[in-house]
């Protein structure tokens, strides 16, 4: 990829506001994972005015529920998983401060808006580049829920994750601007 | 009868879970070099690179090539003269896909009620077993371990012999386009055509598995399916949803004979991460 965009987390208001859809980026630091039934618990706690196991301000969440490592692996192989099953959950987070989330496929109006609003970005990872994606994870560890085997809440330490700026803060959708460019009609 | 014994039948489903998982086929391997060539998008060029790097280290160092190891499905032909004997056949296949999720570092993704107690198995098992009662004395492993993210945006529709061949393809069509990109494009279209509802369901599973490049025996079905492709590449979804002209790999269709008042479609898709091996024993 050229023309690396390289980010250091956590993120601010001002660097999110600076990234535009189709940017490509290069993430470093610490980043969470989190899939179904992690959000299904972190929203239980925001509804029950509980505190949280992560504080989302300024993170970005990876949507990913790796696959057990190998000895002598820190992860297992460890790609994005479709993030529109998320979208029930994701506007309270982002009304809490995430700044960043990381999946694949499309995300609801809902989602978008809260983007908007609260200056958040959508990253593209490949879907199914599990295998390449891992060589950027240099740490992990289970941070909670661990019950839920690979759907438990863990912390990644990356570096240079290469993601691509989907969707970014103002609503650019690489989703919509992309494919009609190629179009045969 | 030729007698064969349960554990060969668990050792060989153990393998073909290991291989499919850490080595993709050479037909679909190929395929995304061919197009990575002819990508005209720069992003999607990009995705199809990382794509083939991607499914070139997993096959070298043996790991996953995806995290979503998928449900274990296998389909059995069964050659009516084998007699499977010191174990039970499907507690062999079972534990043939235990073993291998476990001691082959794959994820297990099966949750052992769909609805009131989603609590993992532990073993990527049950698997889902299709067995086909066929002449001669062997029998035929052909194991896909099958993701969700394309599995959930599959469809089935009932269609009226009326819709005809523009029905079915309009459908299909319709199915690959509005999936986008969550199903990991470039996909791979398994399309069951026929049957009663359950049956063109199995067909299009069943074609997921058909090599890249290879088409239905029957020269109007083989058109269909290039008209089909075609089509879908048009739509300029492009890989991973990002632009581009590689949608889909490849679409198979498989067929069966149906009831006077019906037309079954089945859309299996598949992402390009397409993992399936088989066996003879």
């Amino acid at each position: 990829m050229e023309n690396n965009i390289r980010i250091e987390t956590p993120v601010t208001d001002e660097e999110i506001r600076k990234l535009k859809a189709g940017d490509n980026v290069l993430i470093t630091g610490v980043i969470y994972t989190a899939r179904d039934a992690a959000h299904k618990r972190l929203i239980e706690l925001i509804n029950r005015g509980e505190k949280l196991p992560i504080d989302p301000k300024g993170q970005i969440i990876y949507y990913v529920g790796p696959a057990p490592a190998k000895p002598g692996y820190v992860v297992g192989p460890a790609g994005p998983t479709t993030s529109y099953r998320m979208d029930s959950y994701t506007p309270p987070l982002l009304e809490l401060g995430l700044k960043g989330m990381i999946g694949k496929g499309l995300r609801s109006k809902e989602v978008i808006n809260a983007m908007k609003e609260h200056g958040a970005v959508y990253f593209g990872a490949v879907g199914g580049a599990a295998a390449l994606i891992s060589k950027s994870i240099k740490k992990a560890e289970v941070v909670c829920y661990e019950d839920l085997g690979a759907e438990a809440i863990h912390r990644f330490y990356v570096e240079d994750f290469p993601a691509i700026v989907v969707i970014d803060s103002y609503g650019n959708n690489l989703y919509e601007s992309e494919p009609p460019k190629y179009r045969i009609q | 009868m030729r007698e064969v014994n349960a554990k060969v039948i668990q050792q060989t489903v153990k393998e073909l879970f290991l291989e499919a998982n850490y080595v993709i086929g050479k037909d679909i391997l190929d395929k995304l070099r061919q197009q990575y060539e002819t990508e005209e998008s720069p992003i999607g060029k990009s995705v199809l690179n990382q794509i083939i790097k991607n499914d070139e280290i997993a096959a070298e160092e043996k790991i996953a090539l995806c995290q979503d190891t998928g449900m274990a499905v296998v389909f059995i032909e069964l050659g009516q003269e084998v007699a499977v004997v010191g174990g039970d056949f499907n507690d062999a296949i079972n534990q043939g896909v235990k073993q291998a999720y476990t001691k082959g570092y794959l994820r297990k993704s099966v949750v052992n009620d769909p609805l009131f107690d989603r609590v993992n198995t532990k073993y990527n098992i049950p698997a889902i077993t299709h067995i086909t009662i066929v002449p001669g004395d062997k029998i035929t492993i052909n194991v896909t371990a099958k993701g969700f993210g394309s599995e959930n945006m599959s469809r089935i529709k009932m269609l009226k012999p009326a819709d005809g061949i523009q029905g079915v393809k309009d459908f299909i069509v319709k199915t690959a386009v509005e999936a986008g990109p969550n199903p990991c494009p470039p996909i791979i279209l398994g399309v069951g055509i026929g049957g009663t509802m359950e049956m063109a369901a199995i067909l299009a599973k069943k074609a997921t598995t058909r090599s890249v490049g290879e088409h239905n025996s029957d020269v109007r079905y083989a058109r269909l399916e290039d008209e089909i492709l075609n089509e879908i590449n048009k739509s300029g979804i492009g890989p991973a949803g990002l632009g581009g002209r590689t949608t889909a790999l490849s679409v198979n269709i498989e067929y069966f004979p149906t009831h006077i008042a019906g037309l079954p479609v089945a859309v299996n898709i598949c992402c390009h991460a397409a993992r399936h091996a088989q066996r003879v024993i």
